[in-house]
C-alpha cells in the first residue's frame, strides 16, 4: 500500500493506493494519525481512487480516523472508491458516517460547504 | 476438480497472499468478478479472524501491547484450503489455537472482542458466500468451511446450444491454466 498526503488549510488530504486488509491498516492508521498530528489538521479527505481492495479490518481503520478526527470537531470525507469497494462501504454502513463523494474536488468542497453552513451561510 | 493447499504462519502479511491464490482458483470458474471480489473478501475475513484470535500470544495486536511475544511463533500456523467441486468453491481455512468459546456470540454482526474492530468478519462471510461452517473446540482450534456456487450464466458467446456441464469450453483438460 501507498500512502501520500498533502496538508491543505486545515485539511489533510490523504491519497491511497492499493489494498486496506489487516496488515496494510496498521500502516494506513500510524500514517494518517501521524499526518494529523503533524499538521495539526481538523478535517481528512480519504482520496480512495486507487484503493483496490478493502475488508473488515480497513473499513475498522477507516472509522478509527473518523472517530479520532470527529472527536477534535473536523470532518471526514471519503473520495471515488471503485465500485466494489463502494459496495462494501454502504453494506458496513460507513456511507452513512462517511460522506463519500465521485471526486476529489467535490470531496474538498464538501468541506467547504459544511464551513459555509457553520458560518451562516446555508446554500 | 482443482483444489490449492497453503499451509503458512499466522501473520498478516499472509493474508494478501491468501486471498490471492484463492481468487486466482475461483477465477477458473465462471464466477463474475463482483462475485469474485466477494470471494476475495470472505477469505480475508476467515484468514485475519485466525491471525488475531487463535493464537493470543503470537497475534499481531497483543504482541505490539506487551512488546514480548514476537509474531509467527512457531506452531501458530494456519491451513488454507480450496477446491473446486463441480460449480461450487470451498474455501476452509483451519488452525490450532484457542478456539472460539462462543460462536453464536462470535457470528453475531458487530460483536468484536478487540478495539478498532467492527466484528464483520463473519457477517461479511455469511453475505458473500452461500455457506459457512464453524467447527471449533476450545483448546483445538477453529475451522470455518465456506462454498459458493457458481451460477449458470446463458452464454452471449459464439457457442451454441446448450453450454454443457462445468469443464466444457474454455476450462479444456489440456489447458496450461
Amino acid at each position: 500500500m501507498e500512502i501520500s498526503s498533502e496538508k491543505t488549510g486545515r485539511t489533510l488530504v490523504v491519497r491511497v493506493a492499493g489494498e486496506l486488509d489487516l496488515d496494510t491498516a496498521r500502516e494506513f492508521r500510524a500514517r494518517i494519525d501521524a499526518d494529523l498530528d503533524r499538521f495539526g489538521s481538523r478535517d481528512l479527505v480519504l482520496d480512495f481512487g486507487m484503493v483496490s481492495f478493502v475488508d473488515s479490518s480497513g473499513l475498522g481503520a477507516i472509522l478509527g480516523r473518523y472517530r479520532r478526527v470527529t472527536e477534535k470537531g473536523g470532518t471526514v470525507v471519503l473520495c471515488r472508491p471503485v465500485d466494489h469497494v463502494r459496495r462494501l462501504l454502504d453494506q458496513a454502513g460507513v456511507s452513512r458516517v462517511i460522506r463519500i463523494h465521485q471526486t476529489l474536488e467535490q470531496a474538498i468542497r464538501g468541506l467547504g460547504q459544511k464551513d459555509a453552513a457553520l458560518g451562516g451561510d446555508t446554500r | 476438480m482443482n483444489w490449492i493447499r497453503l499451509e503458512l504462519p499466522a501473520l498478516p502479511e499472509n493474508v494478501a497472499l491468501v486471498r490471492l491464490a484463492v481468487a486466482a482458483l475461483a477465477a477458473q470458474l465462471d464466477f463474475t468478478l463482483p462475485e469474485i471480489e466477494e470471494i476475495r473478501v470472505a477469505t480475508s475475513e476467515a484468514f485475519s479472524n485466525a491471525v488475531l484470535h487463535a493464537y493470543p500470544e503470537a497475534a499481531p495486536e497483543q504482541a505490539g501491547a506487551s512488546g514480548q511475544t514476537g509474531p509467527g511463533s512457531p506452531g501458530a500456523t494456519v491451513t488454507v484450503e480450496a477446491r473446486l467441486d463441480g460449480d461450487t468453491l470451498e474455501v476452509s481455512v483451519a488452525d490450532r489455537g484457542v478456539g472460539i468459546a462462543d460462536v453464536a456470540l462470535a457470528r453475531t454482526p458487530a460483536y468484536t472482542t478487540l478495539p478498532d474492530r467492527m466484528g464483520l468478519g463473519f457477517a461479511f462471510m455469511e453475505s458473500f458466500m452461500d455457506e459457512v461452517d464453524v467447527r471449533t473446540a476450545p483448546g483445538s482450534g477453529t475451522r470455518v468451511v465456506m462454498r459458493k456456487r457458481c451460477a449458470e450464466r446463458p452464454e452471449a458467446s459464439s457457442d451454441s446450444g446448450v453450454a454443457g456441464s462445468a469443464g466444457g469450453g474454455e476450462a479444456g483438460a489440456g489447458g496450461r491454466g
